[in-house]
C-alpha cells in the first residue's frame, strides 16, 4: 500500500474480504485519495455505510465508522450530520442497498439537499447474497433471481437523484480512478447532497452469470463503454447505444438543509420567539 | 365542602368542545381543585360525534373518564342521544335547542337553550357557541367559579378576541340566569 | 416545584425529554403520538436542539441512533404501525449499545386497527419486537406527571446502561390532561453517559468493567472507532468466534440483570391485607384503582399491584405477593400479554385470573369489580 494513504486504513483489518477481481478496493483507494487531497481532519470525518459487499468498506477505514442496517445508511448519516454539522460525512452504499431498500431515504436526502457525500458502488447486482438482480441490473441481464434475464428496467441513478433535488451528481468507473478521485473531491466540496455513482465489477456474480469474462476484461469493458460527458458536449448530447456517461453530470445551487434550519432558528431567536 | 363533578361536553368535531373542556379544566385548577380531562374523537377533524370529559374533584382522581354524569352538554342531535345514557338522577343536561330537535328521556333536569343561535345573533359569531355554552353550563351548575372560568378563558383565547369571548361567556351566564328563573324552560324527568 | 397547571400526557413526555437534556428529535406524524412531535418541533430548535421530521419511522429511528453516536440525547415518538417499522433499528441500538429513547403511544392494532382508540397490545412487541435475543427496558406511565418523570428516567436509564429505552403509553394516558405540579429542572437527577477516560489509542470501545457497561466515546472526538450491527468483539469489529459471540450477547443480558433492582419499579396500593390483588399498568391501572375503592366499599379486601417498569418486570415484588396466597387478576387491554409472564413468574403459587378487553375502550371499573366478585 502506498504510504500516503496508509494512515487512512485500519491496516490490521486487511486483507479485505472482497473476491479477487472485485472493484470495491479500487473505489476505496480513490476515496482515501480524495480525503487526503481534500486535507480533511481524520478525527472529524465519519464514514457511514449500509449492508452489502460495498458497505464492509467502513470497517477497513480509520475514521469514526458506522456500519448500519440495510438501506438506512443515509438516514443514520442524516442524524450524525444534523447533530454535528462540522463533521465530514461520507456515505458508502451498494446499488441494491441504496436504490432498492434505501430508495426512499435516498430521494429524501436529495430533496433536503443535506450536506452528505454519497458514493454508490454499482456492481449491478446483490453480491453478498450471491447474485440476485437489483434495481440497477440492466434489462435482460442475468442474476440468480432473473435466470432468463431481468424483465425490469434499471434506474437511471443520476437522473433519479437529480430529479429528487441533489445538487451534485457524477459517475465514474473503477477504470477511471483519477477521475473518480477528482469527482469525490468535487462532490465533497459541494455544499449540499452529492452523489457519485461508481461502476464497479463483480466478476464472481454479475460477470459470471452474464459471461463478461475475467476481471481484467470487465475492467477493459468499463473503459470501452465509457463516454466522458465532456466528449458528448458539442454533439447532439445523445448517449450512443450501450455507452455509459461518466464525469460531472450535474451541478446546481440550492439551499442546504442544515444551513436553512440554523438560519430559521437564528431568525426566530432574533425575533425573540421561543 | 366542594363536591366532585363529572362533566361531559359533546357535539360534533369542529364545535370546539375539546378546547371548552380544557378551559373548564383549567378553571378547576384555578379554583384549587384536582382535574382530569379526556376526550374521544373519530378520524375526521370536522363532523361526527366528539366528546370531551372533565372531572373536577377536591381529591385524587383515579378513573379518568365519566362514569356517572353530573353535567351533560349536547351541541348536536347525535351526541345528545349517544352520550345521555349514564346521567345521574340529579344531573343537569344542557342541549342546544338550535340544533337538537329530539330530546331523549333522560334523568335529571334538562335545559334546552338556543346556544348556537344566540352565539350567532347576540355575539355575532357562531364560532363562539362553545364559549356561550361554557357560560351557560357554569351559570347553571357552578362546577367552577365565575372568576375562574373567566380567567381560564382569557388565558386561552387568541389575542384580539378577548372582547368577543368575554361577551360570549357573559351571554351564556345571562342565558343560565334566565333559564333558572323560568320554569317553562326546564323539563324535569325522574 | 413549578406552579400547578393542566398538561397532556404527550406534552409531559415532550417536557420530560427537554428537562432530561434532549438535543435531537426525529419523528414522523402518527396518531395518537403526534403531539410529541409537534411540541418538540416548536420547543427544541429554540433551545439549540435539532428537530427533524423524517420520511418514515424507520428513518426517524436511524437518525436518532446517528445523532446519539455524536453525543446527543436523542428521542423518537410513534404509535403502533410506526413502532413496528422501528423495530429493526431498535435492535441495532440494542446490539451496538447506543442510548436512545422511543415513546410508543399504543393504539388498537394489529395493522391500522382503530387509530384513535387505546390498547395495550404492544407489551410483547416492546420486549421482543426486533429479531434476536436482546435486553430492553420498558416503562409504563399511568398519569401525566408520570409521563414527565418516566421520560426523564428513560433518558437516565438509556445513558446509564447504553440501551434503547421504550416508554409504553396508551392513547388514554397520552391524550389525557391532568393538573400537574412538576419539579423544576434543577430538582431532577440527570444522568449522562460515561465517556472514556483513556487516550484514543488505548480505547477499547466494547470492553466493559465490572458494571458491564462500556464507556462510550462520541464520534468526532478522535477515538475513531467502529460501530456495527454485526456481532462484534470488544474492539467493535465483526466476529463469528463462538466464544466472542456468546460473551458479547451475554454481557448485553448481564448489564440489565446485574442492575435489575436499580431498574425495576412498581407501586402497591392496599396490598397488605388483600385477598385479591389486581395487576394493571397504564390507564388500566386507573380503572383498577377505582375498582379497589369500590370493592372496599363492599367490604372486599382488594389491592393493586402496578408494574411501572414492564420490562424488566418487578419479579421479587410480585413473588412476595404470590407467597401470601392472594388471588391475582391481571387486567389488560390485550388478550393476556403480561398475564402470560405473570403466570410464569407466579409458578402456580396462587391463582392468576385474566381480564382482557380489546374493544377500543378503557376497561371500566365496574367490569373489574364484577371480575373481583367472581373470583373472590
Amino acid at each position: 500500500m502506498l504510504p500516503e494513504v496508509e494512515q487512512y486504513f485500519r491496516i490490521e483489518k486487511l486483507p479485505h474480504m472482497w473476491c479477487p477481481g472485485c472493484g470495491n478496493g479500487i473505489v476505496l483507494h480513490s476515496l482515501v485519495n480524495a480525503i487526503s487531497g481534500l486535507g480533511l481532519n481524520q478525527d472529524k470525518t465519519v464514514i457511514v455505510s449500509g449492508i452489502g459487499c460495498a458497505s464492509r468498506a467502513a470497517g477497513y477505514l480509520d475514521f469514526d465508522t458506522l456500519h448500519t442496517t440495510h438501506g438506512r445508511a443515509l438516514a443514520f448519516a442524516t442524524g450524525i450530520k444534523f447533530s454535528r454539522p462540522e463533521l465530514n460525512v461520507f456515505v458508502l452504499m451498494g446499488d441494491g442497498d441504496c436504490t432498492a431498500i434505501g430508495g426512499n431515504h435516498l430521494i429524501h436526502a436529495a430533496r433536503r439537499n443535506i450536506n452528505l457525500t454519497a458514493i454508490v458502488f454499482n456492481n449491478h447486482i446483490y453480491g453478498m447474497t450471491g447474485g440476485q438482480y437489483s434495481p440497477m441490473t440492466p434489462s435482460k441481464k442475468r442474476a440468480t433471481t432473473a435466470v432468463f434475464g431481468s424483465v425490469e428496467r434499471a434506474f437511471n441513478l443520476p437522473e433519479l437523484v437529480k430529479g429528487a433535488g441533489a445538487t451534485y451528481v457524477a459517475r465514474a468507473t473503477t477504470y477511471h480512478t483519477a477521475l473518480l478521485t477528482n469527482l469525490i473531491m468535487e462532490a465533497h466540496k459541494n455544499k449540499g447532497f452529492s452523489l457519485v455513482e461508481v461502476i464497479t465489477a463483480c466478476p464472481t456474480a454479475y460477470g459470471r452469470y452474464n459471461k463478461l469474462g475475467s476481471p481484467a476484461e470487465m475492467l477493459k469493458a468499463q473503459r470501452e463503454n465509457a463516454v466522458n460527458i465532456k466528449d458528448l458536449r458539442g454533439s447532439n448530447g445523445e448517449v450512443p447505444e450501450g455507452k455509459v456517461v461518466i464525469g460531472e453530470l450535474y451541478r446546481a445551487e440550492a439551499p442546504e438543509y442544515i444551513e436553512e434550519y440554523l438560519a430559521a432558528v437564528k431568525a426566530l431567536q432574533e425575533k425573540g420567539g421561543k | 365542602m366542594a363536591q366532585s363533578w363529572e362533566v361531559r361536553l359533546s357535539g360534533s368535531g369542529g364545535q370546539g368542545l375539546i378546547l371548552a373542556g380544557i378551559i373548564l379544566a383549567e378553571a378547576g385548577i384555578l379554583d384549587g381543585q384536582n382535574v382530569v380531562q379526556t376526550q374521544s374523537y373519530g378520524p375526521a377533524a370536522r363532523g361526527g360525534a366528539s366528546k370531551a370529559e372533565v372531572i373536577i374533584s377536591p381529591g385524587d382522581i383515579d378513573y379518568p373518564k365519566v362514569l356517572a354524569c353530573d353535567v351533560l352538554l349536547a351541541l348536536n342531535q347525535e351526541s345528545c342521544i349517544k352520550y345521555s345514557g349514564d346521567l345521574k338522577n340529579n344531573s343537569v343536561t344542557i342541549v342546544d335547542s338550535s340544533l337538537v330537535k329530539h330530546i331523549p328521556p333522560v334523568a335529571g333536569k334538562i335545559y334546552p337553550l338556543p346556544i348556537t343561535k344566540t352565539a350567532r345573533e347576540e355575539v355575532g359569531r357562531e364560532l363562539v357557541a362553545n364559549v356561550v355554552a361554557l357560560g351557560a353550563l357554569v351559570g347553571l351548575t357552578g362546577v367552577v367559579s365565575r372568576e375562574a372560568i373567566t380567567n381560564a378563558l382569557m388565558a386561552r383565547v387568541p389575542r384580539g378576541t378577548e372582547e368577543l369571548n368575554a361577551k360570549a361567556l357573559e351571554v351564556g351566564f345571562k342565558m343560565a340566569a334566565e333559564a333558572r328563573n323560568s320554569q317553562k324552560n326546564v323539563q324535569q324527568v325522574s | 416545584m413549578m406552579p400547578a397547571r393542566l398538561m397532556q400526557g404527550n406534552e409531559a413526555c415532550a417536557e420530560g425529554a427537554l428537562a432530561a437534556g434532549l438535543s435531537f428529535y426525529a419523528g414522523y406524524p402518527i396518531t395518537p403520538s403526534t403531539e410529541i412531535t409537534e411540541i418538540l418541533s416548536r420547543k427544541l430548535p429554540a433551545r439549540g436542539g435539532r428537530f427533524i421530521q423524517m420520511e418514515d419511522e424507520i428513518a426517524s429511528m436511524a437518525a436518532v441512533i446517528g445523532a446519539s453516536l455524536t453525543g446527543a440525547k436523542a428521542l423518537t415518538a410513534t404509535s403502533g404501525p410506526g413502532f413496528s417499522l422501528k423495530q429493526e433499528n431498535i435492535g441495532f441500538a440494542a446490539l451496538a449499545e447506543v442510548p436512545c429513547v422511543i415513546i410508543n403511544v399504543q393504539r388498537l392494532g394489529p395493522s391500522t386497527g382503530v387509530a384513535t382508540a387505546p390498547a395495550q397490545g404492544d407489551v410483547m412487541q416492546a420486549k421482543w419486537g426486533t429479531h434476536g435475543d436482546h435486553p430492553v427496558i420498558v416503562l409504563s406511565p399511568a398519569s401525566v406527571k408520570e409521563c414527565f418523570m418516566l421520560t426523564v428516567r428513560s433518558f437516565n436509564l438509556a445513558e446509564r446502561f447504553r440501551v434503547p429505552v421504550i416508554m409504553l403509553l396508551d392513547e388514554v394516558v397520552g391524550h389525557m390532561r391532568e393538573r400537574v405540579e412538576l419539579p423544576a429542572v434543577g430538582e431532577l437527577n440527570i444522568i449522562n453517559r460515561r465517556k472514556p477516560e483513556v487516550e484514543p489509542h488505548r480505547y477499547v470501545p466494547y470492553r466493559a468493567g465490572d458494571d458491564k457497561v462500556p464507556p462510550m466515546a462520541c464520534f468526532g472526538e478522535g477515538y475513531r472507532y467502529h460501530v456495527t450491527g454485526l456481532i462484534h468483539d470488544e474492539n467493535g469489529f465483526a466476529t463469528e468466534k463462538p466464544d466472542a459471540v456468546q460473551s458479547h450477547l451475554k454481557r448485553l443480558q448481564d448489564k440489565i440483570l446485574l442492575h435489575h433492582s436499580e431498574i425495576v419499579d412498581s407501586e402497591q396500593v392496599n396490598t397488605g391485607e388483600a385477598e385479591v390483588v389486581l395487576i394493571a399498568y397504564g390507564s388500566t391501572a386507573r380503572s383498577a384503582a377505582r375498582a379497589v375503592r369500590l370493592a372496599g366499599e363492599e367490604g372486599l379486601k382488594v389491592g393493586l399491584f402496578r408494574p411501572i417498569s414492564i420490562w424488566p418486570f418487578p419479579e421479587q415484588q410480585l413473588k412476595e405477593l404470590a407467597r401470601k396466597k392472594v388471588k391475582f387478576i391481571v387486567a389488560e387491554m390485550n388478550f393476556g400479554q403480561l398475564a402470560l409472564d405473570i403466570e410464569r413468574l407466579v409458578g402456580g403459587l396462587c391463582p392468576v385470573h385474566r381480564l382482557n378487553q380489546v374493544n377500543g375502550e378503557l376497561i371500566k371499573p365496574g367490569t373489574i369489580l364484577e371480575k373481583i366478585r367472581e373470583v373472590y
